[in-house]
C-alpha cells in the first residue's frame, strides 16, 4: 500500500506542476494579448478611475469631474458647456473624445510618459500619472462677447492674435453642453441620437470644422495678389475694369451690388466690394499667383493642427479664367473656415506675417509643472510688407468710409472687410454674412486681434443679410474685448 | 514501541525510533503567523480602497486569533503528536478567504458575504474542536461506515426535492440558511471507501476470475461500493452537479488503486470516466455548453455578446502578471456571478499575482502532502485510507476548480476548499482537517521509523 500512496503523491504533483505551468503561462506569456483584448474593460476602467486633468481658459478651469463611485468612476463636468464646447469637445465614456479632449487626452488622462516626472519609476510603478491641464489662449471675455453677440444665430467666430497666432475665441453656434454626453446612463444615448438627429448640427464645429464660401471677404487675398504682383502699382489708379464684366470666354455677365465700379480704383473697389474690379485682378493675376498667394495665407493646407485638426479651407487650382475670375471673388470652390479668414487678416494686420493659429499655451503637471510650451512659432511672410501697409489702409478705409461702418471703435484703429457669400444652387440659398477684421488700440504698438464672423442666418430676410449689418456687430463687440482687456503677458 | 529517552533513538538511528517530536510550538508560532498574514491583508485592502485601515481589522484579527488558539489548544490537549503544519495552513487559507471575500463585497454593496463566511468558519472551527475532542481513535469511524453512507446518500438527494439555482439542483434552503449536503457527503463517503475497502482489499486484490491480464474481483466483493459510488454519481448527474461528481469518480478510482494496488482499475476507471464524460458532454447542454466554453473561450467575444466568464477569469489572471495588482486594486469583480465563490481563484490571481497564486496552490500542495505523509506513517489500512483518501480529496479539489478556472479544463463548479465563498464548504473542510489531525496525532505517536514521517 505504500508503494501505492507514493504513485498518489506523485499524481497530485503532476496536478500540481500542471497547476503551475497554466497559470505562469497565463500571468505571464498571455498577460498582454489578454491586457490588449477589446472585449478586456480594464484600461477603461484605469482610464476613468482617476479624475481627467483640466482644460483652463484665462486661468481658470472650465471642466472638472464628478466621482460616480461607479466602475468608471469619474465623469467630466463642464462650466459653461455650450460656451466652451468648439475649444473643449467633448470626453464621454460611450463617445470617446474630440476637439482638446481628443488631441490632448494624453495629457488629460494622465499616460502622457512627459507627466511622470521619474520615467523609470512610472515603468516600476506601473502606474497612471495624475491627469495634467492644457492651458488655452482663449480669453474668456472674448469669447462670450462672441457668443452672446451670435445670440441664437446660426454661425461661428474666429479671434487670433495676430503677432502669435494665439486663438483668442473660437465660437460655433447653435452650441451643446458636452456635460450631457460625459456618463454612460441611457439619458447619455438619448442626448447623443438627439445631437445628431437635430437639423442644426449643434456639435459641428462651425469655426474650424465647417468650411463657407467667403465671398467677398476673399478679395483681401485677390488684392494682396494684386499688389504682391504689381497688377495694381496705386491705389487710386482706374483698375482698367468693366461694369459688368464678362466672365473670360463665356456668355455670362458679372454685376455689382455697389454703384460706381466701372474702371474703379482699387480703393474705391475694395471699400464698395465691386465684384467686376476682382474677377478681372484675379484673372490678371493668373492662377499661379493667387494660388500662391492664397496658399501663402494657408487655403489649400490638410495639415493644420491647433491641435486638433482643421478642415482644409480650399483654393481650386484646376480652373479656367471665367473660373478663375469668380473664385478670386470667394466664389466657385473657394472655400474657408472662420478660422482661415481669421488667419488672413491677422497677417495682413501683422505685416505680411501670418503665424500658425494655436489654441494650447502650454500643459502642465497637476502640480502646475510644466509639460509643454507652444514656444515661439515661425512666421511664414506671405506678402510683402508694402502691400499688407496698403491693404491695411484699405480695410481701415473700409470701417471709417465704406460698408464695414458698424464695427469702427472709437479709440482704435480698426481694419475690416465685409462679405455676403452666396451659395446653393442658382445662390437659391440665404446668402452667408461674413465680416473679417483687426484692431489695433491707438495706444498699441502692434495690432491686439483679428477676427473672422460668418452668419448664416436663416430666418432673416435675405434683404437683411449683409456682412456690415449681421456680422460687423459682432467683430466689433469681440474686438473690443480685447482692446479693453491688458495686453497679455 | 518504546518509550525510551530521546539519547537512545539519536544514538541508535537503526533501532525502531520513538515517538517523533510534538512540536506543538512550531504549530503556535505558525499559527501566529497564518493569524497575521490575513490581518495584513485586511489592512492592506483598506488602505487601498479608503486610504485607512479598516476600522474592523482590530476584531478581524483577535476573532480569526482566538478561532486560531482555540483550536490549537485542542490540538495540544487531545491530538499533541499532530502534524503541526495542517492547522496553521488551515487557518491561513481561511484567513485569506476572508480577506479575499471581504475585499469583493466592497464590489457589491448591499450583498455581503464575508460576515455569513465568518459565521460559517467559527461553526467550522467548532466542528474541528469537537472531533478533536471527541474521536479518540479514527478507527472508531469504521464501525458507522454503513450509517455514514446511508446518510450521505440521503444528504446527496435531498436536494431534487428543492429548486434548482443556477442550472444546478445542490442546494437546500431553509428560511435565510442555504446548505449544499453534497459537500458533506463527501467526507462520509471517503469515510465509507476507506472502511469498505480496508475491510475487503485481500479480496479485492486477489479473488475472482482473470480477464485478459486484468483480475476481476467478484461481484459480492466489488458490488456494494460501486453500488454506492454509481449511485451518487447518478443522483449528481441528476442534480447536474458535475463537479462533485468528477471529485467522486477520482475518489473512488484513487482509493481503489491504493487498496489493490492495481493499475487495471485506473485503465477501467479512465475509460468509464471518458466515456461517461463524453455521453454526457454531448447529451446534456448544461455541460455541452461548458466544455464549449472551455474549448473557445473567446468565441462569445467574436460573436459580438461581450467576453463570457472564463473569458473574464483568463482575463483576470492575465491582469494580475507576475506580482499582482494589489489586494483591493483589480477588476476579478468583471467576471460577475460566482465570483466570490466558485471564481475566487480569479480574485487571488488578479490581486497576488503569479507570486500569491503560487504560493496559495504551494499551500494546498503542502497540506496534500502532509495528509499522504500521515497515511504512510500508519499502520492499520483503514487509518492509511482514511488519511490518503481525505488528501486526494482536497487535491482533487483544487485541480478540478483552479483548473476550471485558468482553462485548463472544463470549468465545473466547485468550491476552493477554504479560500470560497460557502458555509457547507468551509465546515466540512474544517472537518477534514480535523480528521487529519487525528489520524497524523496516531501516525506520529506510532511512528516506527519505516517510513519518513
Amino acid at each position: 500500500m505504500t508503494r501505492c500512496i507514493r504513485h498518489a503523491a506523485a499524481f497530485c504533483v503532476l496536478l500540481l506542476v500542471a497547476l503551475l505551468v497554466n497559470i505562469a503561462w497565463l500571468q505571464v506569456l498571455q498577460s498582454p494579448t489578454y491586457g490588449g483584448n477589446p472585449a478586456n474593460r480594464r484600461p477603461a476602467i484605469a482610464r476613468y478611475q482617476q479624475p481627467r486633468g483640466e482644460i483652463l481658459v484665462g486661468g481658470r478651469p472650465v471642466t472638472g469631474s464628478k466621482d460616480t463611485r461607479e466602475q468608471l468612476r469619474f465623469e467630466r463636468t463642464y462650466t459653461d458647456g455650450p460656451l466652451y464646447a468648439p475649444v473643449t469637445g467633448f470626453a464621454s465614456q460611450l463617445y470617446g473624445t474630440t476637439l482638446l479632449e481628443y488631441s490632448e487626452d494624453a495629457v488629460l488622462s494622465g499616460s502622457d510618459p512627459m507627466l511622470a516626472g521619474f520615467g523609470l519609476w512610472r515603468g516600476v510603478a506601473g502606474g497612471r500619472s495624475p491627469g495634467g491641464n492644457v492651458v488655452t489662449t482663449i480669453d474668456p471675455a472674448a469669447q462670450r462677447a462672441a457668443f452672446e453677440g451670435l445670440g441664437g444665430r446660426k454661425g461661428a467666430v474666429a479671434a487670433i492674435e495676430p503677432t502669435s497666432g494665439r486663438i483668442l475665441a473660437l465660437v460655433s453656434t447653435p452650441s451643446y453642453d458636452p456635460s450631457l454626453l460625459s456618463g454612460n446612463r441611457p439619458a447619455v444615448s438619448a442626448v447623443w441620437a438627439r445631437l445628431n438627429e437635430d437639423p442644426e448640427r449643434p456639435m459641428l464645429n462651425r469655426a474650424v470644422r465647417q468650411t463657407y464660401p467667403p465671398g467677398s471677404t476673399f478679395k483681401v487675398v485677390t488684392a494682396a495678389a494684386a499688389l504682391d504682383a504689381g497688377v495694381v502699382q496705386d491705389l487710386d489708379e482706374p483698375t482698367d475694369s468693366p461694369d459688368p464684366y464678362l466672365l473670360p470666354g463665356t456668355n455670362t455677365w458679372l454685376y455689382n451690388e455697389a454703384d460706381g465700379c466701372a474702371n474703379a480704383s482699387l480703393r474705391h473697389a475694395f471699400e464698395w466690394s465691386c465684384n467686376t474690379v476682382f474677377a478681372k485682378l484675379g484673372v490678371d493675376v493668373g492662377v499661379r499667383g493667387m494660388r500662391a498667394a492664397a496658399e501663402g495665407f494657408g487655403f489649400n493646407d490638410k495639415k493644420v493642427r491647433i491641435p486638433f485638426s482643421v478642415s482644409p479651407s480650399t483654393f481650386d487650382t484646376r480652373v479656367d479664367r471665367a473660373q478663375l475670375a469668380l473664385s478670386s471673388i470667394g466664389q466657385y470652390n473657394t472655400r474657408a473656415t472662420p478660422l482661415q479668414m481669421a488667419m488672413v487678416a491677422a497677417a495682413v494686420a501683422n505685416g505680411g506675417q501670418a503665424r500658425s493659429p494655436y489654441l494650447v499655451e502650454r500643459t502642465t503637471r497637476q502640480n502646475g509643472g510644466t509639460v509643454s510650451t507652444a514656444g515661439s512659432r515661425p512666421a511664414r511672410q506671405v506678402m510683402l510688407p508694402a502691400t499688407a501697409a496698403r491693404l491695411k489702409e484699405l480695410m481701415t478705409d473700409v470701417v471709417t468710409e465704406g460698408t464695414g461702418g458698424n464695427a469702427a471703435i472709437p479709440g482704435a484703429t480698426v481694419g475690416g472687410k465685409t462679405g455676403t457669400a452666396q451659395h446653393g444652387l442658382g445662390n437659391a440659398g440665404t446668402p452667408y454674412a461674413w465680416f473679417v477684421s483687426w484692431a489695433q488700440g491707438d495706444d498699441d504698438v502692434e495690432p491686439r486681434v483679428a477676427v473672422a464672423v460668418v452668419v448664416e442666418d436663416a430666418s432673416a430676410r435675405r434683404g437683411d443679410i449683409s456682412g456690415g449689418g449681421t456680422a460687423a456687430p459682432i467683430a466689433k463687440a469681440v474686438m473690443e474685448t480685447v482692446l479693453h482687456a491688458p495686453p497679455a503677458g | 514501541m518504546t518509550q525510551a529517552g530521546t539519547a537512545v533513538a539519536a544514538t541508535a538511528p537503526s533501532a525502531p525510533a520513538d515517538r517523533l517530536p510534538r512540536r506543538r510550538g512550531v504549530e503556535l508560532f505558525l499559527i501566529v503567523l497564518a493569524v497575521l498574514l490575513p490581518v495584513c491583508g485586511y489592512c492592506a485592502v483598506g488602505l487601498a480602497r479608503n486610504g485607512a485601515v479598516p476600522p474592523g481589522a482590530a476584531g478581524y484579527g483577535a476573532g480569526l486569533g482566538v478561532l486560531a488558539l482555540v483550536a490549537h489548544i485542542a490540538v495540544r490537549l487531545r491530538a499533541p503528536y499532530a502534524d503541526p503544519l495542517l492547522l496553521p495552513i488551515a487557518v491561513l487559507l481561511n484567513g485569506l478567504g476572508l480577506v479575499l471575500i471581504y475585499r469583493l463585497d466592497l464590489e457589491t454593496p448591499g450583498d455581503e458575504a464575508a460576515p455569513a463566511q465568518l459565521v460559517w468558519s467559527t461553526l467550522g472551527v467548532g466542528l474541528f474542536i469537537l472531533v478533536v475532542l471527541v474521536l479518540r481513535d479514527h478507527r472508531w469511524l469504521q464501525r458507522y461506515a454503513y450509517l455514514g453512507v446511508a446518510s450521505a446518500l440521503a444528504l446527496l438527494t435531498m436536494p431534487i426535492l428543492f429548486p434548482a439555482v443556477n442550472g444546478a439542483r445542490i442546494w437546500i434552503r431553509v428560511g435565510e440558511l442555504s446548505i449544499q449536503p453534497g459537500e458533506f457527503a463527501k467526507v462520509l463517503l471517503a469515510v465509507f471507501f476507506a472502511a469498505y475497502l480496508a475491510a475487503n482489499r485481500g479480496a479485492l486484490a486477489y479473488s475472482g476470475r482473470r480477464v485478459w491480464r486484468l483480475q476481476l474481483p467478484t461481484g459480492r466483493v466489488l458490488g456494494p461500493v460501486v453500488t454506492v459510488w454509481l449511485l451518487s454519481v447518478c443522483v449528481l448527474v441528476l442534480e447536474r452537479d458535475l463537479g462533485t461528481s468528477l471529485l467522486f469518480f477520482g475518489l473512488f478510482v484513487v482509493m481503489l488503486y491504493v487498496a489493490t494496488g492495481r493499475i487495471g482499475w485506473i485503465a477501467v476507471g479512465v475509460l468509464l470516466a471518458t466515456a461517461g464524460a463524453v455521453a454526457v458532454g454531448s447529451l446534456e447542454p448544461h455541460v455541452h455548453s461548458r466544455f464549449e466554453e472551455w474549448l473557445h473561450p473567446f468565441a462569445s467575444i467574436e460573436a459580438g455578446q461581450g467576453p463570457g466568464q472564463v473569458a473574464q477569469s483568463l482575463f483576470s489572471f492575465a491582469a494580475g502578471g507576475v506580482t499582482g495588482t494589489g489586494l483591493g486594486l483589480g477588476h476579478s469583480i468583471l467576471v460577475g456571478f460566482a465570483v466570490k465563490s466558485d471564481f475566487i481563484l480569479a480574485t487571488a490571481g488578479e490581486e497576488l499575482g503569479l507570486a500569491g497564486l503560487s504560493a496559495v496552490f504551494l499551500l494546498y500542495a503542502l497540506f496534500v502532502e502532509r495528509g499522504y505523509r500521515a497515511g504512510l506513517a500508519l499502520r492499520d489500512p483503514f487509518g492509511r485510507l482514511l488519511a490518503t483518501g481525505l488528501a486526494s480529496l482536497m487535491a482533487l479539489q483544487v485541480f478540478v476548480i483552479a483548473g476550471g478556472v485558468t482553462g485548463l479544463i472544463p470549468l465545473t463548479g466547485l468550491a476552493m476548499p477554504f479560500l470560497a465563498q460557502g458555509g457547507s464548504s468551509v465546515v466540512t473542510n474544517w472537518t477534514i482537517v480535523a480528521l487529519l489531525i487525528r489520524v497524523s496525532h496516531v501516525a506520529r505517536r506510532d511512528y516506527d521509523g519505516t517510513v519518513a514521517p
